[in-house]
């Protein structure tokens, strides 16, 4: 078995000179305000708040700050888009539209990619080559269904729901931006979407392609601020569908307010996926997924997989495994193009993510970090990994959204099982065996709406995601996507 | 440790337990690798450490003492024009042109390689492939790259593929043994791990992807397997194997990224020519045209390097 000789040395000799991605080509405005019926316009109030650069704590832009009146503004625009233009015009024309928005946005995919990192921290790998085409995948997809609607529901009318209302995270801005905008616009709704506070950037690029498509005024209405925006979106009366992702406690706040309302809704909460890791896995490509799993975009992801459970026989190699792996990841500029691992999103993610580093130790949790330094300014937290935790720990049942991974081990399958569904979430899971009839044994009896097999955090227009238990209702993506924003009818 | 101390150590693994390989997985961290963006200093760095890992390879059956004899003088002086260059780590040719090199490379520190074990199918008896490799041996060689059978290794005769190598491994002497296990005949990645272990176990100094004869020759997936089977070697034993891809590597970006993912597999300890080798006929002038670039800003003719 390894002994301490040895150890692989990844430190020191031949590293990787800086590939910084240029910034040249791109264009931020040092004021955006708010996009409502087709124009850029000062929110009433007048408030502005900075957005800063979580990797140099830069100042990027000022954003409007929308009060109940902007929002109630927004509402009214789309409203009157539903009734007019939009309303009444051909499906296939709709499906023009939205073809239209994905090739401007392919056009500019590498400014929304660095602008996605610089106002995000992820990685410029990511943007690249994961967020900005998804979200173009998007687009695409949906607006190909646009006149297919009464195809994704044989024997029914599929009718358009009005305005729709959609709040979306700082995770993936501009991936959740159009999860919620492409398949509102091909079933024939106006909407009304509030990025988030920390990574409005994206979605003001996409407001000017949204305006470059030459869509009506009204159709899409883009507004940033804080909370109290997003409640006004949710409370207002005007909406017809709300559609959140984010936080399980926001989600609930959502929900209690809808209750009693006609408004219809879709909640994509949390997450603490279980990853399971059996011994007969191909275990070089398992320590891979687990990499992927929990690093990806800073473990900032509703779907990670953050509890890995390992089976006994294996656990000693998985962990060395993952040990030297992790001593490989790049952590640092996320503009640079060999950066594995970007900055926290934010100051505030930062201490709650580091309060659980302490948490973890206080009980009793075996934590490592990789040894990489990290730079002086911004937000940074070393990919981390607790062993010796246990179900009744706290990092193992809470969402940390951070690189953090709690790892515990087990014996039998059904052990792995019983532990993986013990959590209030059910987002997401993955399974690791060479062994087919396990993975379909296991990916039916796994409460999450995603499984994966043999790999992790895979993402396509076509499959739909969503949550079990406390990590929300309803579909997004694919053909069941469609569903939340049909209101379907007797043929 | 003795040879014989080292002999009795060899004990043919149990192959129905080999780690598997899930090769969508081995892709996806190949396109990672292959993703890794290497400038300035550092892709200096890797274009003289590649020269550095390079076996000047010419293995037809058109050879001639005074082919042979150019491509040693080009492996002394790469492009004496640009100073600073490393030469290469050695010559690789047919047992027949041993005597050749050895004369020519009088002096200079460059490895002798030598095929040998009736390459490049194997399709002989154990008595020929020692003597072919004997042979090589007296004629000057020290590095011997033998051939695995890899009709008995496909039949699952796994008893009589490791026997061989253990008898080459003999035959060699002081040589450095190289296992060629022609990856492009085993067909999956799951078997190529197997044959890894297997040579490994059965005393393989380094093991190497394909003779060069066989298409698809080295690929960036199978060394990956092969760069982990080695991983686990040594974690297990302690013993350091080499690694060499051959064939197919013919430029500086594709060695490059086999250089990214040995680095990001083995780490730092095996980034040298003692432990990485590319075998390659002409991958050298186009990490030579890559080299004169970064320091010109240009790309010369093709025509001002030789070609041997």
């Amino acid at each position: 078995m390894a002994t301490p000789g040895n150890k692989l040395a990844f430190d020191g000799g031949w590293g990787y000179d800086p590939a910084p991605e240029s910034t040249d080509h791109i264009d931020v405005k040092s004021r955006y305000g708010l996009f409502i019926n087709g124009d850029f316009v000062k929110p009433e109030k007048g408030k502005y708040f900075d957005t800063i650069n979580p990797a140099t704590e830069d100042k990027l832009s000022r954003v409007a700050e929308a009060s109940a009146v902007d929002v109630d503004k927004a509402v009214k625009a789309a409203r009157a888009a539903y009734r007019g233009p939009w309303g009444r015009m051909k499906p296939a024309e709709r499906s023009k539209y939205i073809y239209r928005i994905a090739r401007i946005m392919q056009e500019r995919a590498c400014e929304f990619s660095v602008i996605e990192s610089l106002d995000g921290g992820k990685p410029i790998r990511e943007s690249r080559d994961v967020d900005i085409p998804l979200a173009v995948a998007h687009f695409f997809y949906y607006a190909g269904w646009a006149d297919k609607l009464e195809y994704a529901f044989p024997g029914r009318t599929a009718k358009s729901l009005g305005v729709a209302g959609q709040i979306i995270p700082w995770n993936f801005p501009l991936l959740m931006a159009s999860w919620k905008i492409a398949p509102a616009l091909a079933c024939g709704n106006t909407v009304v979407l509030k990025p988030a506070e920390t990574t409005p950037l994206t979605a003001m690029k996409l407001a000017e392609v949204i305006a470059d498509a030459g869509l009506p005024p009204g159709v899409v209405n883009i507004v940033t601020g804080a909370g109290a925006a997003g409640a006004a979106i949710v409370d207002h009366p005007g909406v017809d569908k709300v559609a959140f992702t984010g936080s399980t406690n926001i989600g609930r706040m959502i929900q209690k307010s809808l209750a009693g309302t006609n408004k219809r809704y879709t909640l994509e909460l949390g997450g603490k996926a279980a990853n399971i890791i059996f011994a007969d896995a191909a275990i070089d490509q398992a320590v891979e997924g687990i990499v992927n799993g929990i690093f990806f975009n800073q473990g900032h992801v509703c779907c990670a997989g953050s509890r890995l459970f390992v089976q006994e026989s294996v656990a000693d190699e998985v962990i060395a495994k993952l040990k030297d792996r992790m001593e490989t990841l790049i952590v640092g500029d996320p503009l640079d193009k060999n950066t594995d691992v970007g900055a926290i999103n934010s100051t505030m993610q930062l201490d709650k993510i580091q309060s659980y580093l302490k948490i973890g130790q206080a009980e009793g949790g075996d934590m490592h970090q990789s040894s990489c330094t990290l730079p002086n300014k911004g937000y940074w937290c070393r990919p981390t990994i607790f062993t010796g935790v246990s179900q009744s720990s706290r990092v193992v049942q809470e969402e940390i959204f951070g690189p953090v991974l709690a790892i515990q081990t087990f014996r039998k399958y059904d052990e792995a099982l019983t532990k993986a569904n013990n959590t209030p979430y059910g987002l997401s899971g993955g399974i690791w065996t060479d062994k087919g009839s396990k993975i379909f044994n296991m990916t039916q009896k796994i409460r999450a709406g995603v499984v994966w097999a043999n790999t992790f955090n895979k993402f396509d227009p076509t499959s739909p995601f969503g949550g079990y238990k406390e990590s929300g209702v309803g579909r997004e993506g694919g053909l069941h996507g469609l569903d939340a924003y049909v209101k379907l009818g007797v043929k | 440790m003795t040879v014989t101390a080292a002999k009795k150590s060899r004990r043919l693994p149990d192959l129905s337990r080999a780690p598997v390989v899930d090769e969508v997985g081995v892709n996806e961290r190949v396109a990672r690798f292959q993703s890794r963006s290497i400038k300035k200093s550092s892709k200096v760095e890797a274009l003289k450490l590649i020269l550095s890992m390079i076996d000047l390879t010419t293995l037809e059956g058109q050879d001639t003492p005074g082919k042979v004899q150019q491509l040693c003088q080009k492996a002394i002086h790469l492009h004496d024009s640009m100073p600073g260059l490393p030469h290469v780590a050695a010559i690789c040719v047919y047992p027949t042109m041993v005597g050749v090199a050895k004369e020519a490379l009088a002096d200079h520190d460059i490895k002798i390689a030598s095929v040998a074990t009736a390459f490049p199918s194997g399709m002989s008896a154990l008595k020929v492939k020692l003597d072919d490799a004997r042979m090589a041996v007296k004629a000057g060689a020290t590095e011997i790259d033998m051939v695995i059978s890899r009709g008995n290794f496909l039949g699952g005769d796994y008893r009589y593929v490791f026997d061989e190598i253990v008898a080459v491994k003999e035959a060699c002497g002081d040589a450095h043994l190289k296992v060629i296990l022609e990856t492009g005949e085993l067909g999956t990645l799951d078997r190529v791990r197997k044959a890894s272990m297997l040579a490994m176990s059965a005393g393989a100094d380094f093991i190497k992807t394909s003779t060069g004869k066989i298409q698809p020759a080295a690929t960036m997936q199978v060394t990956l397997t092969m760069l982990q089977a080695i991983r686990d070697h040594y974690r297990d034993t302690g013993r350091m194997v080499g690694m060499k891809p051959a064939g197919g590597i013919s430029t500086s970006k594709l060695a490059i990224h086999y250089l990214v993912m040995l680095h990001e597999t083995l780490g730092n300890a095996w980034m040298t020519p003692e432990w990485f080798r590319f075998g390659a006929s002409s991958l050298a002038n186009d990490v030579l045209m890559q080299l004169l670039k970064q320091s010109t800003g240009l790309y010369q003719s093709l025509d001002y390097f030789s070609k041997d």
